[in-house]
């Protein structure tokens, strides 16, 4: 179905594509100032088309009693499979998609302006506003995907992106390893994805979102299918292609790359690592939603409990990092696992889809809001030349507008009303109390870690001892505070869009209120864990190395990020480089080429041996052939007569 | 057609040259004589085809193109032949054949 | 005159240009000129054969001609393409145009090379339009040969060993196609009558498929050794290595494709029943070539040689997606085919370029390259990125179309190679980007690296040629896939009673 009027939708895509082109061919002849501009420049287009987009899909009649549907604004054949297979390169627009259409411009917008001032006299400006580009326009194509395999492929683009910004800093080792491990530990995971892509099309004979996700079509009924290992085979598929969601969004275990990704400039990280390429994965499992609610429970389950067990483990672990950035990328993993656990506790239509939209709700905010602290943690380390939070403090006085920006950031992310991650997070605990105790519980848990790791960041930047400035920071220009503080009245307010009503499992209208049963106890966690950090950080004080001292062991597990790195490194480095690719090298040059250069060597031994018969004495040649041919003549004389 | 001399007088004549180059091929050491031998084994070929073109079929004439084109080309091969055979006696000096035995590699 | 005569007829007056030269630089103009002209024939065909495809010919073979040069055995010059010839003489074209130009400053025995680079691209040529399998075959041999010249005059490192061991078992392969090619010549006329080499009156005559059997594993295996099947690859990595630039590329970007090219139109095409009997041994084979090569690639330290690695992982996926024998993925298999030229041709001139400016190919002495010749690295990150398979370049379109066809297959075997062949996936992300990281990236190791020039104006034309065709087959696959397709309709319909796959019908 193709409904005109939605063709300007292809702009949002092509003006970054376009930007990213232009300026990585020609952006080194201008001046990097002009770089900046014209790429903000054609995001502030994008940014503007999108909001129209938003406005007429979810405010003009189109959509009456059924709710919102979706709208194939294109679509044609990128690339003809088999007979009912075709990869197809076009723009789906539903509730979802249009959202993430927001989400992405506006951050990427903000980010733009900021870098303008962030990467002022930074070597190879004009790269890094095509890369970013570039990033926008692939993760504005994995959104619009109308079909799964258009959606890989934007996501491998993401992937790229995010791999080149991390390793903007190319001259730098530790951002070169980050950006590879990043590529590599996605590619794992999508090769999840991608298998679970081949099996999911296999049995349901399309790529197409439409199909895949329509509660009537093969993929939810063919479910009853063949089985393995006591599991269907759309179920596996779902949990294959949640491998590559995970991958993306960072969850355990897959979650390594992300705080190493940390080593790209700070507003990539906002824009990549914060707000939307890590929610990817979020939105791939919300994508399939139907399929995984109606076809594929135990799948939901894998998604429900991966995401609730990372949204735990990376709270821990951040409670313990220095590095500011750090602490935010492990609270964005918590954040995500978070929105995972949402959708896993959630079913599909009417009531039931309350998880599916307090997640989406949840990205949203979280989107603007995580965009903010990053933002805000860029301009510190701008001021102060350090990533460290042992090298930073008291300054507040330096930093006001940075200061008041992050606080609201961290009472939005804390859960305080009536910022808005109060709101989301709110939804979140209602649907899981309504179906998984335990995670509920969970839950409860970490809203009070998650309050108190970002009161001690904050304490620790902008309150207690002022640490030893080598001269004294001052705060970022207005190119960069203006985003902060747009971003800033984002979280204050975006609390209130009836999300209920826009964005749900199945496209109609839900009716949702706060329950304040859930919503009170969550504040007072929220407040309480306000209040540890408080009491331990606002002052300089002892109490955080006794306390580190007393639960040594949790501490220095944390610390160490409960050492999944190292086990990883064991892996690559000691299992499959020495113990597979080793040998198989040696293997290769020994035994299979040594075969080859034996049989050279057999045939030249041999050689050596028979070339005794060639003397150089003609004569010899002459008797031997003679008598050779004499002896045949009588052979043949004998056998004839 | 088949009076005068019988074929096989022809035929003895030249296998008893085909032979004599045979012997010398074998025996000489000196090059020279190899290659007057070899024209001698020659020869006798063309007495062949000349003999049993004229007694097989005489309206033909396969034969003697036949022994034609070998004269030629004995007459190219012995120049070519004694061109080496200069060479080799201006690197060797000598024309023995078994003292050429160095180019065996 | 016919058309497709000219892809012979140019590269032999070139041949013949070059000899009146006297220098280098006429030498390279002439090759230049010369291969220029075979580029645009090249474009010409391509759109002259979707010209005529467009206007409904339906013929298997197009621009057909057939000229009898030795009648007592029937073996004829007969030429003729398709839409998976045209792919490949595109693809020729466009890599010995890029190898000319990245042999540019060829100083030693300059004409000498030149004509020997021009006489194997005729040979290649000659291969591609051939439709008579003894004229092939000729062509063929014309290719190989040229290349021991090459590598044991013009190369580097223990370059006579090499040149020998490529050699003898290119000729090995040789051999055993000798073989196949004479069976299929005396099975040809089961029924009696004039026996043929010719390819497409072998497809209808229908070999018997006893013999089908005996000589399939021979033409399968003669054409599999060049197109690096495991375990006889082992020339490859040392024929690359010692190879100079242009060779290289030349021979991992075309001559192995012929051993693809090979298997597919003689081997499977007309003994379709011993292939599908006989597949899963290759299958095997393939799908080790695949991962193997790509774990022995981690490891190297050689640039050369990590590629020429790549290069059997991926021929070994074009070996395997052809053995899956349905549309798809042989769609799949000839694409990559076409990637894969381009893009190790791409990896083998920057290789070449990179080379003769820091004097060594070994990675760990190097680093930081990305700041001093910026131009030359950004390429090389382009290639990786093609040759690990990201979207919007060539190999991710070849490895979807294979990964999808091979999938098709419903059983537990096919399955299972399947996935393991999808790892491979991720193992080249790995070396791609270790070679990425330690080469390009990092702070400079040498001090004397900080003076490298940047890439000059013919590295530029010899790069920017093959990154054009990277991206454009990346961005918009469609026309090459659909002129595929088309083609292979007759093989796959050919196959497909015995593979239990349905023909894809293109409207």
């Amino acid at each position: 179905m193709e409904i005109h009027g939605y063709a300007f939708t292809l702009y949002i895509l092509l003006i970054p594509f376009l930007l990213f082109i232009f300026l990585g061919l020609s952006g080194h002849r201008f001046k990097p100032l002009i770089s900046g501009i014209v790429g903000s420049a054609g995001l502030l287009v994008s940014f503007a088309l999108s909001l129209i987009t938003a406005y007429r899909y979810f405010f003009t009649s189109l959509h009456g009693e059924d709710g919102y549907s979706a709208i194939i604004a294109m679509n044609s054949v990128w690339l003809r499979l088999t007979e009912k297979l075709h990869i197809d390169m076009g723009i789906l627009l539903d509730p979802i998609s249009v959202m993430m259409l927001i989400v992405i411009t506006t951050v990427s917008l903000m980010v733009h302006i900021y870098s303008i001032g962030y990467m002022k006299g930074e070597r190879g400006y004009e790269r890094f506003f095509s890369f970013l580009s570039l990033f926008t326009f692939s993760m504005l194509g994995l959104v619009v995907a109308t079909n799964i395999f258009q959606m890989y492929i934007f996501w491998e683009l993401v992937g790229v992106s995010s791999y080149l910004l991390i390793g903007f800093y190319y001259q730098k080792p530790s951002a070169v390893a980050a950006s590879k491990k990043a590529f590599i530990v996605t590619r794992f995971a999508d090769l999840g994805f991608l298998i679970g892509i081949l099996v999911l099309s296999y049995t349901t004979g399309t790529f197409d979102f439409k199909t895949l996700t329509d509660p009537a079509g093969p993929a939810v009924t063919h479910a009853g299918g063949a089985t393995f290992l006591g599991l269907s085979i759309i179920t596996w598929s779902l949990i294959l292609v949640f491998m590559g969601g995970a991958g993306k969004s960072a969850m355990f275990p897959l979650h390594i790359w992300l705080p190493d990704a940390m080593e790209g400039p700070t507003p990539v990280s906002a824009l990549i690592h914060a707000a939307t390429m890590v929610v990817a994965g979020v939105y791939l499992v919300a994508r399939l939603f139907p399929i995984y609610a109606l076809a594929g429970i135990p799948a939901l389950n894998v998604v429900a409990y991966v995401g609730g067990f990372t949204s735990l483990f990376a709270a821990v672990i951040a409670c313990t990092q220095l590095d500011i950035k750090r602490v935010l990328a492990y609270s964005t993993m918590s954040q995500i696992g978070y929105m995972m656990l949402a959708l896993g506790v959630s079913g599909y239509g009417g009531h039931e889809g309350l998880g599916f939209m307090a997640s989406m709700f949840h990205l949203f905010t979280h989107a603007m809001f995580k965009a903010l602290l990053f933002l805000c943690a860029g301009a510190v380390i701008h001021a102060v030349h350090s990533n460290y939070m042992n090298e930073m403090g008291g300054l507040r006085k330096f930093l006001p507008i940075t200061h008041i920006t992050f606080l609201i950031a961290c009472l939005t992310i804390a859960g305080i009303p009536p910022f808005s991650g109060f709101f989301s997070k709110d939804e979140i605990l209602a649907a899981a109390w309504h179906h998984n105790k335990v995670l509920f519980v969970v839950e409860y848990l970490v809203a009070g870690l998650t309050a108190f790791y970002m009161f001690r960041l904050y304490y620790s930047i902008f309150h207690g001892r002022q640490a030893h400035y080598h001269h004294t920071p001052h705060e970022a220009p207005y190119v960069m505070t203006i985003p902060l503080m747009f971003l800033a009245a984002a979280s204050i307010f975006t609390g209130f869009i009836p999300f209920h009503n826009l964005v749900t499992s199945d496209g109609m209208h839900l009716e949702t209120h706060i329950e304040w049963g859930i919503a009170i106890p969550s504040v007072l966690i929220a407040a309480a864990g306000i209040a540890v950090a408080t009491v331990m950080y606002r002052k300089e004080s002892t109490l955080p190395a006794r306390m580190a001292s007393t639960f040594r062991h949790l501490y220095t597990w944390s610390f160490h990020k409960f050492y999944i790195d190292e086990v990883y490194l064991f892996v690559t480095k000691k299992i499959i480089f020495r113990y597979i690719s080793t040998p198989v090298a040696w293997f290769d040059r020994h035994v299979v080429d040594g075969t080859m250069n034996g049989i050279a060597w057999v045939i030249e031994f041999t050689s050596h041996r028979i070339k005794g018969f060639q003397s150089g004495q003609l004569q010899q040649y002459a008797i031997v052939f003679v008598s050779g041919a004499v002896l045949l003549i009588l052979v043949f004389i004998y056998l004839l007569y | 057609m088949h009076q005068g001399i019988p074929l096989h007088y022809f035929l003895i004549l030249s296998t008893l040259m085909f032979f004599i180059g045979i012997f010398g091929f074998l025996t000489r050491r000196n090059l020279i004589t190899i290659l007057m031998s070899i024209e001698l084994i020659l020869n006798s070929v063309n007495i062949n085809f000349v003999v049993f073109n004229r007694y097989l079929f005489p309206h033909e004439l396969q034969g003697h193109f036949f022994s034609m084109i070998v004269i030629a080309i004995a007459a190219a091969e012995a120049a070519i032949a004694i061109a080496i055979i200069i060479n080799i006696y201006r690197n060797f000096r000598s024309i023995e054949v078994e003292k050429v035995d160095e180019m065996k590699h | 005159m016919h058309f497709l005569n000219l892809f012979v007829i140019v590269p032999a007056l070139t041949i013949l240009a070059i000899l009146f030269t006297r220098d280098l630089r006429g030498a390279r103009w002439a090759s230049a000129v010369g291969m220029s002209i075979q580029l645009i024939l090249a474009g010409a065909l391509v759109f002259m054969y979707l010209g005529a495809r467009k206007a409904g010919v339906t013929d298997e073979m197009l621009f057909t001609s057939d000229t009898s040069w030795f009648p007592s055995l029937n073996i004829r010059y007969a030429i003729g393409v398709d839409g998976i010839s045209v792919a490949m003489i595109a693809l020729t074209a466009i890599v010995i145009f890029a190898g000319v130009f990245a042999s540019w400053e060829m100083e030693f025995l300059s004409r000498e090379f030149f004509i020997s680079l021009i006489l194997l691209s005729s040979g290649v040529f000659g291969f591609f339009i051939s439709l008579d399998l003894f004229t092939m075959f000729l062509f063929y041999e014309l290719a190989v040969i040229p290349m021991y010249l090459l590598i044991g005059i013009w190369g580097s490192g223990p370059k006579e060993y090499s040149a020998m061991k490529l050699t003898l078992m290119l000729m090995g392969g040789s051999a055993l196609l000798t073989v196949g090619i004479l069976g299929l010549y005396f099975y040809s006329a089961p029924e009696g009558g004039q026996r043929t080499f010719h390819i497409l009156e072998i497809a209808r005559a229908s070999i018997p498929v006893t013999a089908q059997r005996f000589f399939f594993p021979f033409t399968f295996i003669g054409f599999g050794i060049l197109g690096a099947l495991f375990p006889l690859h082992t020339w490859s990595p040392d024929g690359h290595s010692s190879a100079p630039t242009a060779v290289s590329m030349l021979h991992a970007g075309v001559l192995m494709k012929l051993g693809g090219y090979g298997c597919f139109r003689v081997a499977m095409f007309l003994m379709p029943e011993a292939a599908s009997e006989l597949a899963w041994i290759f299958i095997i084979l393939t799908t080790i070539s695949v991962v193997y090569g790509a774990f022995g690639a981690i490891w190297q330290k050689d640039l050369k040689y990590i590629n020429a690695y790549s290069s059997v992982s991926h021929c070994g996926l074009v070996l395997f997606a052809l053995l899956m024998m349905n549309q798809t993925a042989m769609n799949g298999a000839i694409i990559q085919m076409i990637s894969h030229g381009l893009m190790t041709a791409l990896f083998f001139a920057l290789i070449g370029m990179i080379y003769s400016r820091t004097h060594t190919r070994i990675i760990d002495e190097m680093g930081g390259l990305m700041k001093v010749i910026p131009f030359l690295s950004v390429v090389y990150v382009i290639a990786g990125l093609a040759s690990l398979g990201l979207p919007g370049l060539s190999g991710f379109v070849a490895e979807a179309t294979i990964f999808v066809g091979a999938f098709q297959h419903a059983d537990t075997f096919h399955r299972v190679v399947t996935i393991v062949a999808t790892t491979s996936i991720v193992i080249t992300a790995v070396y791609i980007l270790r070679v990425i990281g330690i080469l390009l990236l990092g702070p400079i190791k040498n001090d004397h690296y900080e003076h490298l020039g940047d890439a000059r104006w013919y590295e530029r034309i010899s790069t920017i040629i093959l990154v054009i065709g990277i991206a454009g087959i990346g961005l918009a696959p469609l026309w090459l896939s659909d002129m595929i397709n088309f083609s292979l309709g007759p093989i796959v319909s050919k196959l497909a009673g015995l593979v239990n796959d349905v023909p894809l019908v293109l409207n």
